[in-house]
């Protein structure tokens, strides 16, 4: 399977960008530039880490899903959400509650993630097993994770673990359950309520799997406002089922070690992109740490840490460990069901092929060249990495002219010199400004009063 | 046409030290050369970098980026290597205490070199110093 990288969840609103260099500055692998006064992403190197969406001042960013009406489509209607999702509630919201709500807005069933974790450690240890030889065995469970080794550290793409993450064995799980009841499959409408872009990019474009099993994607911030009025206005609302299977190691699966405990200390745990870049780079050279697994998340404080997340991430680790208490231990929960083989066969990714988002050319001879062109302008710049010329730094700019997406006379203080050399007006610079910048841009300050707080 | 570099790597500066292998292999990621290729090239330089660092006081390491081929060399003013037929020993070690005390020293070093160049060449003197020049194919 070869993945284009055409597709990524974080989207782009023209209309709120105002074209501040934000975003451009912060992503891991420099995808967005400045065109037309708005942020543009290169699909092909966006990982859907959201880093832009965090530092974006305009809110200008927003993710492809699916409106929560698209549920009335179902007879049957499950929602599969993470157990970030009740982590996040006030202390004075307990579990019930927020079940009751989810009913309430409309769904039929409830299943947390998480829930049929032992069969997730199983598969790990039998993967562990037989594929002991490649360590450390990196773990999938991050897609943001997943794609960046695809795109920028192919040489590692064998490490990863061919395991498929929680919400596809809960969505399994939750079928082959209902099958059971008696519901036809036909009749039932899975919907991932995902607590980042990544997680939604792996279920409407998965890498290592031909099509998701989940039909719908919602919004969690969208959830935890409407599970917060429901609860506020009616403080009785209940729910206590739907949570047979649920287990310490299972809410606690997705924050910092939820996985690498289970490797004891032949693991190693990182949380944050620039964390694991550095890792990812230093194995690379060769430096490769000798323990039996990695895990590697895109967020600070793992998934509490994610885009969607609406609470405090270090209060939201804090309230899952204290829920977990609350929960037996993984072993034995799930009990043996006659489905558990089928499942895990369904968790098996097919291989993940690199995809090259950085190579410079088609042919070895082209891409030399233009290696020698960029050493050569990258002399020529001024080595400020302002991101003026709507690139996030010199360096890329130079990249982007070899490409052909860009032009030295970009960078302004190139043009400056130039025009002060060659007795020319400022026109024409502050014309090629404007078409980075957007036009009137410097005219006026408008787009930015309304942001004065930032 | 071909693509040359050059970094210098200070003795004795182990927080720094792998800067250039680490460069090179940013490079050679952007020309499409095969993962397994390139990782080859990584370590056979990351360990000659290594030996400036942990033994020499100074050196310089060239890089030569043909079409077909890498040629890296690396030039130190350092104690050089009296028999280099057992400094390519596995295990042989000449490092310090206090290099080893830091993880490194372990007598790989040339060994791993020489299992990862396609092409491997020292040339020593003596209280002079080494020369190392490695070839990989592409």
């Amino acid at each position: 399977m070869f993945r284009t990288q055409k597709y990524h969840a974080i989207q782009v609103d023209g209309g709120k960008c105002i074209g501040c260099t934000h975003c451009m500055k912060v992503c891991p692998t420099e995808a967005i530039r400045v065109k037309d006064g708005i942020a543009v992403i290169t699909g092909e190197r966006c990982v859907d880490c959201g880093d832009c969406m965090r530092v974006c001042p305009t809110e200008a960013f927003y993710l492809l899903q699916d409106d929560l009406s698209l549920i009335g489509r179902y007879k049957y209607r499950i929602a599969l959400f993470p157990s970030v999702l009740p982590g996040q509630f006030p202390d004075h919201v307990n579990d019930d509650q927020i079940y009751g709500a989810l009913l309430k807005i409309g769904f039929t069933h409830l299943f947390e993630v998480e829930q049929p974790i032992q069969w997730m450690v199983e598969a790990y240890r039998n993967y562990h097993a037989t594929h002991g030889n490649s360590t450390p065995l990196i773990s999938a469970f991050c897609p943001a994770i997943v794609r960046l080794i695809q795109i920028r550290y192919p040489s590692l793409i064998d490490k990863i673990m061919l395991i498929n993450a929680p919400h596809d064995l809960a969505a399994h799980f939750a079928i082959e359950s209902l099958k059971g009841q008696g519901i036809n499959p036909e009749d039932t409408g899975i919907f991932y309520i995902a607590p980042c872009s990544a997680k939604i990019a792996a279920v409407k474009d998965p890498v290592g799997e031909k099509k998701s099993v989940v039909d719908g994607i919602i919004n969690m911030h969208e959830i935890y406002n409407k599970v917060m009025s429901i609860v506020t206005d009616d403080p009785g609302v209940a729910e206590g089922g739907f949570r047979e299977h649920l287990t310490r190691e299972g809410i606690l699966w997705s924050l910092p070690r939820g996985e690498a405990r289970l490797f004891k200390r032949k693991s190693m745990a990182i949380d944050g992109i620039f964390n694991v870049v550095k890792m990812l780079e230093q194995m690379e050279t060769g430096e490769i740490p000798e323990i039996g697994f990695l895990e590697l998340r895109a967020c600070d404080q793992g998934c509490a840490g994610g885009i969607m997340v609406s609470g405090n991430r270090f209060l939201t680790v804090e309230r899952l460990d204290r829920r977990s208490r609350k929960f037996p231990h993984a072993a034995n929960h799930p009990p043996e069901l006659p489905f558990k083989a089928d499942v895990l066969s369904r968790l098996v990714l097919d291989p993940i092929e690199p995809a090259h988002a950085f190579q410079l050319g088609k042919d070895r001879q082209t891409a030399m060249e233009k290696m020698a062109g960029i050493n050569k302008l990258v002399k020529k710049l001024p080595a400020l990495d302002c991101g003026a010329c709507g690139a996030p730094n010199c360096h890329a700019l130079a990249e982007d002219i070899v490409r052909g997406n860009a032009a030295l006379t970009d960078c302004i203080f190139l043009r400056f010199k130039n025009e002060n050399q060659d007795g020319n007006t400022g026109h024409s610079t502050l014309h090629s400004l404007e078409k980075i910048w957007g036009a009137g841009r410097f005219s006026t300050q408008i787009k930015t009063d309304e942001h004065e707080s930032f | 046409m071909g693509i040359e570099q050059q970094y210098t790597v200070k003795g004795g500066d182990f927080s720094h030290a792998g800067s250039a292998s680490s460069h090179v292999r940013k490079l050679l990621k952007q020309l499409e050369i095969a993962p397994e290729k390139i990782r080859r090239i990584v370590i056979a330089l990351y360990e000659a970098e290594m030996n400036i660092v942990a033994h020499a006081s100074s050196g310089i390491v060239r890089i030569f980026l043909e079409k077909d081929a890498i040629i890296m060399v690396l030039e130190d003013q350092g104690p050089g290597i009296p028999d280099i037929e057992q400094a390519m020993k596995e295990g042989f070690s000449t490092a310090s205490r206090k290099v080893r005390e830091m993880g490194f020293g372990a007598g790989m070093g040339l060994a791993n070199m020489k299992r990862n160049a396609d092409l491997l060449e020292i040339t020593s003197t003596v209280r002079v110093g080494t020369t190392v020049r490695m070839t990989n194919y592409f």
